[in-house]
């Protein structure tokens, strides 16, 4: 156990350093996930938004909550990999002892606490433009939403994970992430509360496991109206279908390896 | 002065580039299945999540749903052009610099900006670009606005300016890869940025209308092309756009001038 953890500190320890070298261009792609303040900024003005009822703060909550948790859950493995793949990288880091899966699991969660100032900045930026949407959530509320932020990240990286295992078949294989990016935009909550959403796209949005990404969290953060019971319960789901999932793609992808140009 | 066989030496070479590059990518014909699944599936998307904006027979900015639909045409349009010009050739220009290969191509026979910016050309965004086209159409048949000639001519006038605008921004922010070599993660914030011209200018407020029509001139990529289309352009903003898109042009070759005195090849 005490091994184990020794194991993921060093881990975390030497990608975090990794990180703070990328720090600009992370600057540039955190900038790149500005999407949900300008839909905030749409929304609050909309007279739809008004006719159901949600009130520009409410809006400026959800969607400063959906900012934040997007900065926590953007996952890009099917890249790492595939270009580690390409360049031959792949041999040396498959001899060592230990799941591949952890490295690059430690490179997303190094990269998220180098987000870390950025988001706080972001964060009293808009309370300082927009002061009267400035709230705290009780600590039950938040606790909650981290613990949904974090396992949506990790229903992110089992999803993509799967699609990189395909890396083993194909060299091209993240041409196949757009097919899980378009219903993540469209789904997790990104654009719009789902509670805009007709009742049948809903529900429907609510049996796939974008919601659980974006949504949930956000939802719980920012004081919505969820039922978090069953939020948690697709959750789980989705973990219990992806982690066996991804296990058997990897058994099977290994199997199969015989590096670049072999 | 430039000299018509100039012109006609580069349209040429265009031509074959253009073709050979063609044809490399029909060797890849599964990529047209992929490109435009996905090209239907972000337009049902997108016209899903204009509709939320009109629910309850609400309007949006001043705008109505068939109104609204000529703007997201010209966006999808837009968005076709940026995948079939602009990101292969300038994402090249990225890569050139850094590995050096600028070199060989500032020594070629032909304007450096211009082979730079027209070398290859990607058929994977035609699809989306057609079905922006046909978007455009419907919206202004259904809004019920019957344009006559000169204003389809503005709105061409407009579309070209827009793309114009478009274009100088992306070469701008390619060219400074000059100095800083790693730059294309920057085009991916313009993208997201870029994502605002979706929907009508004056959807949104009063302070970020003023960035949209100046620092980050999106109104005059969409809502401008789309209010001439429509019959609805005012005078003011016609001559604005034109303005700015003669001014963007002359910016991105002063740019591209000063940007290669400062060239100095990589590794020196």
């Amino acid at each position: 156990m005490t091994s184990a953890l020794r194991i993921a500190r060093a881990l975390f320890v030497s990608q975090y350093a990794l990180m703070l070298e990328f720090r600009a261009e992370i600057l540039l792609w955190a900038l790149s996930g500005l999407m949900p303040l300008l839909m905030f900024s749409l929304w609050s003005g909309a007279p739809a938004g008004a006719a159901a009822g949600i009130s520009p703060q409410a809006f400026a909550r959800y969607f400063l909550a959906a900012f934040v948790v997007r900065q926590f859950t953007v996952v890009w493995v099917v890249y790492a990999f595939e270009e580690d793949n390409l360049l031959g990288r792949l041999s040396p880091l498959l001899l060592q002892p230990l799941p591949l899966v952890w490295r690059y699991a430690a490179a997303h969660l190094a990269e998220q606490a180098t987000r870390l100032p950025f988001v706080v900045g972001m964060v009293a930026l808009f309370f300082w433009a927009v002061p009267e949407a400035a709230w705290i959530p009780s600590p039950t509320r938040l606790l909650l939403a981290l613990l949904a932020a974090h396992l949506g990240f990790w229903l992110s990286f089992l999803l993509q994970h799967a699609i990189t295992m395909l890396c083993f078949w194909s060299e091209r294989a993240s041409a196949l992430e757009r097919f899980l990016f378009m219903p993540y935009l469209f789904l997790s909550g990104l654009l719009a509360p789902l509670d805009l959403y007709p009742e049948a796209v809903r529900r429907f949005a609510l049996l796939t496991p974008f919601p659980s990404m974006l949504y949930l969290p956000a939802q719980l953060a920012s004081g919505g109206a969820i039922d978090a019971v069953a939020g948690f319960r697709t959750v789980a789901v989705w973990l219990a279908v992806l982690i066996p999932l991804n296990l058997v793609l990897w058994r099977a992808g290994v199997r199969r390896y015989a590096a670049m140009g072999g | 002065m430039v000299r018509i066989s100039t012109i006609r030496r580069h349209g040429r070479s265009i031509a074959r580039f253009w073709s050979s590059s063609l044809a490399a990518e029909m060797e890849y014909q599964l990529n047209l299945l992929i490109e435009v699944a996905a090209t239907l599936i972000t337009l049902a998307g997108s016209l899903f999540t204009l509709s939320l904006f009109f629910g309850h027979g609400q309007k949006l900015g001043g705008w109505s749903w068939e109104a609204a639909l000529v703007v997201l045409g010209i966006y999808t349009l837009l968005n076709g052009f940026s995948s079939t010009l602009l990101r292969p050739n300038l994402g090249n220009l990225v890569k050139q610099v850094q590995s050096g290969s600028l070199d060989f191509v500032l020594l070629k026979p032909m304007d450096s900006q211009i082979w730079l910016s027209l070398r290859t050309l990607s058929p994977w965004g035609l699809p989306e670009m057609l079905l922006g086209l046909a978007l455009v159409v419907v919206g202004t048949i259904r809004s019920g606005a019957r344009p006559d000639a000169p204003a389809l001519l503005t709105g061409a006038l407009m579309l070209l300016a827009g793309i114009a605008i478009l274009y100088s921004l992306w070469f701008v922010l390619a060219a400074t890869s000059i100095w800083f070599v790693k730059i294309w993660n920057a085009t991916e914030v313009l993208r997201s940025l870029l994502a605002a011209g979706q929907f009508p200018v004056s959807a949104y407020p009063a302070t970020l209308r003023v960035v949209f029509s100046t620092i980050l001139p999106v109104a005059f990529l969409t809502t401008v092309p789309a209010e001439a289309i429509l019959g609805l352009a005012t005078g003011g903003s016609v001559v604005a756009s034109l303005v700015l898109a003669g001014f963007s042009l002359l910016g991105s070759r002063a740019l591209w001038r000063f940007a290669l005195r400062h060239y100095t090849s990589a590794s020196s």
